[in-house]
């Protein structure tokens, strides 16, 4: 072992350092030319087209009319719907797994839900073709028509349903014990103690569920296009082919060309920024939650 | 590389980030001695042994002052070969910490890493390493075993093989026998009067009567700084500090 | 009296609370477990030999999705992986403090991991249909499937490499180990079976993925791929294709092929993460 050997270490970890690096800074440049190629390409175009004429009511292409405002609007309906229903049943199974379902059904449970989070979405979006949208023509619609915001809010619900369960039951777990125990000793009923002390406890991870399930509503795409319908008009009903700014990209990229496919990207573009106000708030409940503790 | 391992400190003061936790610090260990540094937990005794190897190198905004030589060089100079400061200053710590291989591959990773490749220089190393540890009439049947299904005992004296087989110098041991039950420490307090006939050894323990049994010399450390430093003996009977004779009577600590 | 009413009513409330929380329970089993029933039931009679390895002609065969979706996994994979595995060694080993830069690729990281897989689509196809001029390829779509899985393998492997415990680490460099040395014949092997589990986790989201898809990689359903550029179709786009064009039944019998491919994987990454999980570092 000479000094040589160690200055041939000492490159070597430099190297390697080097290329590690690399690695790591690599999603900082894969995240700069997402937007860069992104808005360089979306934002003239909503500059081009006037800001009115793009967050118009009215998309019609022939006309050179670009305005996204129904697909704003039934995004906005189908996550807000979604959301709700998937929030409510998912909260409230996280809850009866947490203390009132029996403990030895939690675990089998538990590792059923989490394979069904990672079933492809398109499965999804076809369980909402064969079975939702027939039955809710048939039997629920008013007016013959199963497409839309209620299928494509009642699928989405559906798949988002395990991320809610598991993040809300985790953040319920992590909620000392002591809390429920101070509060059974003080006379509570155990019903009590759940919903009075041991949900408030857990709220910021409750929360973060929530603006997790909104982003993967806004975002899905698949699930959603196989059951909406695809009509770009302003949503009034819950029975009525709409069009959702998701489903404006993915209709349309694989046959437009020319400004109406860049009308796509800027619709991309809206999309992008909504995400990533959901992933700030979603970052700042994090850091909240952790805070608490 | 000077046959003398001495180990010299000078005025060593070591800092992390604001906090000063060794102040001070003179002492000289001698070769083929055991050297025993005993004080309160969190002393410095652990940092100061780390301080020998430059474990401490991993810890952030750890900064070292002073002159410490080994085997006459001074082992923060510019250019100093850490990792052969390492192979050449072993280091023994409080937890088994085997690797998740084999027994073998555990004691043949630090040959291996200095560039030793042949089969049969390795099984040399391997055995002398463990004959050394007292582990080969127990191990030489599972060599091939994962070294995690040894008992603790039989860990902690395959890490003292592991530290051997880089044919070290100097062995710092951190509180080697804490984690261990009274038979395996037994085991172990008298592998090191056997060692210490070729190694310098710097042991940290809690254990005032280990202290008396196998060094040496003791070094008792307070809040950062070596209160006192002598034959073990004197130490123990007559300290000459009102603070050490507290400690080692138990008043405190 | 009255304070006694009040009480019983608030503790009926509550128990009807813990009802609703039951039947919520019951309600989302059922859907869950419907989705794979109607799934299975309307696509098992359908699942032939023709589907499955027929060629694609008078009746729609999956033969080219199944060669398309092993192209993506492949190109996305052996891309994403070792710059996953990378990057999570560098976050992991050499950073020892909350650096600018550092913070600045968690976020990097965290936002990738957000972005809605119909806009990693739209990127697509700006850099390699309209930017490259290049057509509709597996390559482009499996490019960029690989970065977004990236977040996926760069956090599981993060966590992996961080239960290995820090003792094993300063064990190697007491022994005069360099870094390199310390990362890949002590941490790496202990964290093998972590990473592995990652990177099947990885290749179950690019299985389940078609958002991307359908604006990178063309859905040709009925053409065999030639090669990486060729124009192609994956598992799931097929589903997609069949079930908005007219033919329920196969895209029900695709989705049954599918969702036996994806469990399957998820199962296999579920065991191998409990086996290997924590149980076998018990040391420290």
């Amino acid at each position: 072992m000479t000094g040589k050997a160690y200055q041939y270490i000492k490159a070597r970890d430099a190297v390697m350092r080097g290329i590690f690096l690399f690695c790591a800074a690599f999603s900082i440049l894969a995240l700069s030319c997402i937007c860069v190629f992104l808005f360089a390409n979306g934002l003239p175009f909503i500059a081009k087209t006037g800001i009115s004429n793009f967050f118009g009511r009215k998309w019609h292409l022939s006309s050179g009319a670009y305005g996204i405002l129904s697909m704003i609007a039934a995004s906005f309906y189908v996550t807000a719907l979604s959301t709700a229903i998937g929030v409510v049943i998912g909260l409230l199974t996280a809850i009866s797994l947490y203390k009132f379902c029996p403990q030895k059904a939690v675990g089998p449970i538990r590792q059923m839900i989490n394979l069904l989070a990672g079933i492809p979405s398109v499965i999804y979006g076809l369980f909402g073709l064969i079975v939702i949208v027939p039955y809710l023509r048939d039997h629920v619609s008013p007016n013959g028509i199963g497409y839309g915001i209620l299928s494509a809010s009642l699928v989405l619900a559906v798949m988002v349903l395990p991320t809610i369960v598991s993040v809300s039951l985790d953040s319920l777990n992590a909620v000392p014990g002591s809390y429920y125990e101070g509060a059974l000793a003080l006379g509570a009923t155990k019903e009590q103690s759940v919903f009075k002390v041991m949900l408030p406890a857990a709220k910021s991870g409750v929360l973060a569920a929530v603006v997790l399930s909104i982003g993967r509503a806004l975002g899905e795409t698949m699930a959603v296009i196989m059951v909406i319908g695809g009509s770009p008009v302003m949503p009034k009903s819950l029975f009525q082919s709409v069009r959702t700014l998701t489903a404006n990209i993915a209709m349309g990229a694989t046959e437009l060309s020319g400004d109406a496919a860049t009308a796509l990207v800027a619709t991309g573009v809206v999309l992008f920024f909504f995400t990533m106000l959901l992933n700030i708030s979603f970052s700042l409940l994090k850091g909240e939650a952790n805070g608490e503790r | 590389m000077n046959e003398q391992y001495n180990i010299t400190v000078k005025n060593c003061d070591l800092h992390y980030g604001d906090f000063q936790a060794l102040k001070g610090i003179n002492i000289d260990i001698l070769e083929r001695e055991v050297t025993a540094l005993i004080g309160p937990s969190g002393c410095g005794k652990s940092t100061f042994i780390k301080m020998l190897n430059r474990m401490n190198d991993l810890v952030e905004n750890c900064r070292i002052t002073g002159e410490i030589m080994i085997g006459g060089q001074d082992i923060y100079a510019k250019g100093t070969d850490v990792t052969l400061l390492r192979k050449n200053v072993g280091m023994v710590f409080q937890k088994p910490n085997p690797f998740p291989m084999s027994i073998y591959d555990n004691i043949a990773f630090a040959p291996r890493t200095f560039g030793i490749k042949k089969k049969a220089e390795l099984d040399g190393i391997v055995e002398q390493s463990l004959k050394q540890a007292g582990l080969w009439d127990e191990a030489r049947d599972r060599l091939r075993k994962s070294a995690l299904s040894l008992s603790g005992g039989q860990q902690q004296r395959l890490c003292i093989a592991r530290a051997l087989a880089a044919d070290p110098k100097i062995l710092l041991m951190d509180e080697p026998t804490s984690a261990l039950d009274p038979i395996s420490t037994g085991k172990i307090e008298d592998l090191l009067s056997e060692l210490k006939k070729d190694y310098t050894i710097v042991i940290v323990t809690h254990n005032m009567q280990q202290a008396t049994r196998i060094s040496d010399k003791t070094a008792f450390f307070l809040l950062g700084e070596i209160i006192e430093f002598g034959v073990t003996e004197s130490i123990f009977s007559l300290p000459k500090d009102k603070r050490t004779e507290n400690y080692i009577t138990g008043r405190f600590g | 009296m009255g304070k006694d009413n009040a009480h019983k009513r608030e503790i009926l409330i509550y128990a009807a609370c813990k009802f609703a929380s039951l039947a919520a329970l019951f309600i989302c089993i059922i859907a869950l477990v419907a989705v794979i029933a109607f799934v299975a039931i309307r696509g098992l009679p359908y699942i032939s030999m023709q589907l499955i390895f027929g060629d694609y002609g008078k009746y729609p065969s999956i033969k080219p999705a199944l060669l398309g979706t092993l192209y993506l996994i492949a190109i996305s994979v052996s891309i994403a992986a070792p710059i996953g595995i990378g990057s999570a060694i560098f976050l992991t080993e050499y950073t020892k403090s909350n650096s600018r830069l550092v913070k600045s690729i968690r976020i990097a990281v965290e936002t990738l991991a957000g972005i809605p897989s119909i806009v990693y689509g739209i990127f697509g196809y700006l850099v390699f249909v309209v930017a490259l001029k290049y057509r509709y390829s597996l390559i482009g779509g499996g490019i960029t499937l690989s970065i977004m899985i990236l977040p996926v393998i760069v956090r599981s492997t993060e966590e992996s490499l961080l239960s290995v415990p820090r003792s094993l680490r300063e064990g190697s460099f007491a022994l005069g180990s360099s870094m390199v040395r310390t990362i890949f014949s002590v941490v790496l092997p202990c964290a093998a079976s972590g990473i592995v589990t990652s990177l099947i986790l990885a290749i179950g989201r690019v299985m389940s993925e078609s958002a991307v898809l359908i604006l990178t990689i063309g859905m040709v359903v009925n053409k065999v791929p030639k090669g990486f550029s060729s124009p192609g179709t994956s598992l799931a786009l097929d589903v997609y294709y069949f079930g908005s064009h007219g033919y329920p039944n196969e895209a029900a019998a695709t989705g049954v092929v599918l969702l036996v491919l994806v469990v399957t994987i998820n199962i296999i990454a579920t065991v191998l993460g409990k086996k290997y999980g924590k149980g076998d570092l018990a040391n420290e």
